[in-house]
């Protein structure tokens, strides 16, 4: 496992905040060279700690008024079922997270949907309709703030 | 609001949000100006808020991550507010939700160990104020997680 020093997080920090910046506008932010950045981005990205980019998108403004998590649990158990579950419930377009939990639910959804009528329309005729699907819990999401976790300067 | 063409590009960065503006412009069929003026107005418009770069948690060594979900004491007039205020001072917590359903709120909790878990769980979470009940879903595996729309 890869060791941060206060620099590292604070290169976590600032890239997490906006993950388009340079290594050279990362330098320039925390008083590193562009190649010491470089560096340190590069060992970050190695050690996997760095994965990827992601895109964040107001769903509002793009047309998908409603996001609902469902927590899902199987009426039936075993190994081809949850196979089954989990190759139908990927290939809904809708659901963009499928995480397979342990606790009252069997598996935790994120679905988008444009409005409620939408929404009603991908549950009843994607989500119940499910191999093996059995109780269904919905809440509707009103607000959602990312927090920069254990690397937030208190860490 | 968007059209045809904004929402391809959308479509695009969403499904590959690692590529650069020549790399969108060729898998949308426009060229690399036209992308860059588009993700622009996009952004100017707020239909892009940001690009984040995404931390594997794992790769630091936090193996647990945990939903905790929570029903808050609605009969305390600020209970929403102090609780989301004292949530935000756990550097474990990595994301704040709030529903309209059964449960009020859910924490992700990240957390090094079951040890560490534990800790966390009896030291910072159950000393939330206003909770009136609290359930833990923790996460075996991802199957899916993907940031991609049907637009």
């Amino acid at each position: 496992m890869i060791d941060l020093d206060a620099t590292d997080r604070a290169i976590l920090r600032a890239l997490a905040e906006d993950g388009a910046l340079s290594a050279g506008a990362v330098g320039r932010a925390l008083g590193l060279s562009q190649p010491a950045a470089w560096r340190r981005i590069r060992r970050l990205t190695e050690a996997g700690v760095l994965a990827g980019r992601r895109v964040e998108i107001d769903l509002d403004k793009a047309g998908f008024g409603v996001t609902v998590f469902l927590g899902v649990k199987l009426a039936t158990k075993g190994r081809v079922s949850l196979e089954d579950f989990e190759r139908a419930v990927t290939a809904i377009p809708e659901v963009q997270i499928v995480h397979h939990v342990l606790g009252l639910y069997d598996y935790r959804l994120r679905v988008v949907a444009r409005d409620i009528a939408d929404f009603e329309r991908i549950l009843r005729r994607r989500i119940m309709t499910l191999p093996g699907v059995g109780n269904v819990e919905a809440n509707v999401l009103m607000s959602e703030e990312r927090r920069p976790g254990p690397i937030g300067s208190q860490a | 609001m968007l059209d045809d063409t904004d929402r391809r590009l959308l479509r695009q960065m969403l499904a590959t949000p690692e590529a650069g503006v020549s790399d969108l412009a060729s898998r949308a069929g426009l060229s690399p100006a036209a992308t860059s003026r588009r993700i622009d107005r996009l952004k100017r418009a707020g239909v892009i808020r940001g690009i984040h770069a995404v931390i594997d948690w794992r790769a630091l060594g936090y193996a647990v991550e945990v939903s905790l979900r929570v029903t808050l004491d609605k009969t305390a007039p600020r209970a929403f507010d102090d609780f989301i205020a004292a949530a935000r001072e756990i550097p474990e917590v990595a994301e704040i939700q709030t529903f309209l359903g059964r449960v009020d709120l859910r924490l992700s909790v990240l957390a090094r160990d079951m040890g560490h878990y534990q800790e966390l769980y009896r030291e910072r979470i159950l000393t939330l104020p206003h909770i009136a009940d609290i359930e833990s879903l923790m996460q075996v595996a991802t199957i899916k997680a993907s940031q991609a729309l049907p637009i």
